[in-house]
């Protein structure tokens, strides 16, 4: 039985949505995208040291990146987002740049650990000061290594920097 | 029924090192330079120039059997020492479980020494890394090429006169200066939100 919708009216669950029951949805385009882009951030399966075993570590069954919609995915075409895990060298530069260069738009980067943010204790010949000086980092996660915890609150954050976005989708963006 | 204990006799801890820096002397007296003692650990000073004889009748001797090279590196005493280098060979013997350390004078102005990979083939990769920190060259060494840096990389970084935070910017390894340069480029196509 279809509801008398004459008679209940639009019901403003937060700030800019609008249900109409039983099942119309009012809300702007902004934050249908941002909220399907940050409950599915998909990171290419990428990591260079010590920082990658948390990375696992927070993607297996005790923290289960999962049930935020984070899946590991084993090539950066089909990714949305690549975290740093660990120390850049200058020879490993070249590489990292190509598995960033071909992710697909939207693309996020997360700086994983203080070597892959700084360059943490390695003030070396072979390292590279941050990988900041050749990639748009969006998080910074300290730490040496971050805990599990500390991955998944920089994720979180990144889920808020997406929830704000503004018209990243519109093709005059 | 009584309990008795049974003793496993191990194997005698092998030749005394200083034994065997004795047996080298013998051996080789117009080679060894020096024998030095730090903690019970013996090393032989020796020419660079019959290193491989040295080390084969190490490796070969029946009482001796030297047949583990468990470190082959070199390090550099500038300032220090008159000779610039020395190639470090850390032996042992799995037969006699003994040790011996020979350290092999390399000169700063002609920095060369004879491969042993014909005795220890697992020097090979020893001997490329020793070739890509301090720039030793092994002569004989069947695949002499850089092993951790760059094959393009310039200078020898862990000799005492190579800057630790290594060359400035403009000097740098280009595959790494080049990836700067076009992340720059590419910059202005990234979102800004």
């Amino acid at each position: 039985m279809l509801l008398d919708t004459s008679t209940v009216g639009l019901i403003t669950v937060e700030e800019g949505t609008k249900i109409l029951p039983p099942n119309v949805i009012i809300t702007t385009l902004d934050k249908v995208v941002n909220w399907g882009r940050l409950s599915s951030i998909w990171p290419t399966t990428f990591g260079l040291a010590c920082c990658a075993i948390e990375m696992m570590a927070a993607g297996a069954a005790h923290y289960d990146l999962d049930r935020f919609g984070i899946i590991f995915r084993g090539s950066p075409r089909q990714a949305d987002c690549m975290i740093v895990a660990g120390t850049v060298t200058k020879k490993m530069v070249p590489v990292v740049r190509r598995v960033y260069d071909q992710i697909p738009e939207p693309r996020y980067v997360i700086a994983m650990g203080s070597c892959a943010c700084t360059g943490g204790v390695f003030r070396t010949y072979s390292t590279v000061q941050g990988c900041d000086t050749f990639l748009p980092v969006d998080v910074y996660v300290p730490g040496c290594p971050p805990r599990p915890e500390t991955l998944l609150e920089g994720l979180m954050l990144l889920q808020e920097k997406i929830r704000k976005e503004q018209a990243r989708w519109s093709p005059w963006r | 029924m009584a309990v008795t204990e049974v003793r496993i006799s191990i194997h005698p801890a092998g030749l005394n090192p200083k034994d065997i820096a004795e047996k080298i002397k013998e051996q080789f007296p117009d080679q060894v330079i020096d024998v030095a003692e730090f903690r019970d650990q013996v090393s032989v000073i020796a020419k660079r120039d019959q290193i491989v004889p040295l080390l084969k009748y190490l490796h070969d001797d029946p009482i001796l059997s030297m047949d583990h090279l468990q470190d082959l590196t070199a390090v550099d005493y500038l300032k220090k020492k008159d000779v610039r280098f020395e190639v470090v060979y850390n032996l042992y013997s799995t037969k006699y479980r003994h040790h011996i350390r020979i350290r092999a004078q390399v000169p700063e102005n002609d920095p060369k020494i004879n491969s042993v990979v014909p005795i220890w083939a697992g020097a090979n990769w020893h001997e490329r890394e020793c070739f890509d920190m301090f720039g030793i060259e092994f002569t004989g060494h069947p695949d002499l090429r850089r092993i951790l840096m760059p094959e393009d990389w310039e200078g020898y970084p862990l000799r005492k006169d190579y800057p630790l935070q290594g060359p400035a910017l403009e000097n740098d390894w280009p595959g790494f200066t080049e990836v700067l340069k076009r992340s720059k480029e590419l910059r202005e196509f990234e979102w800004e939100g």
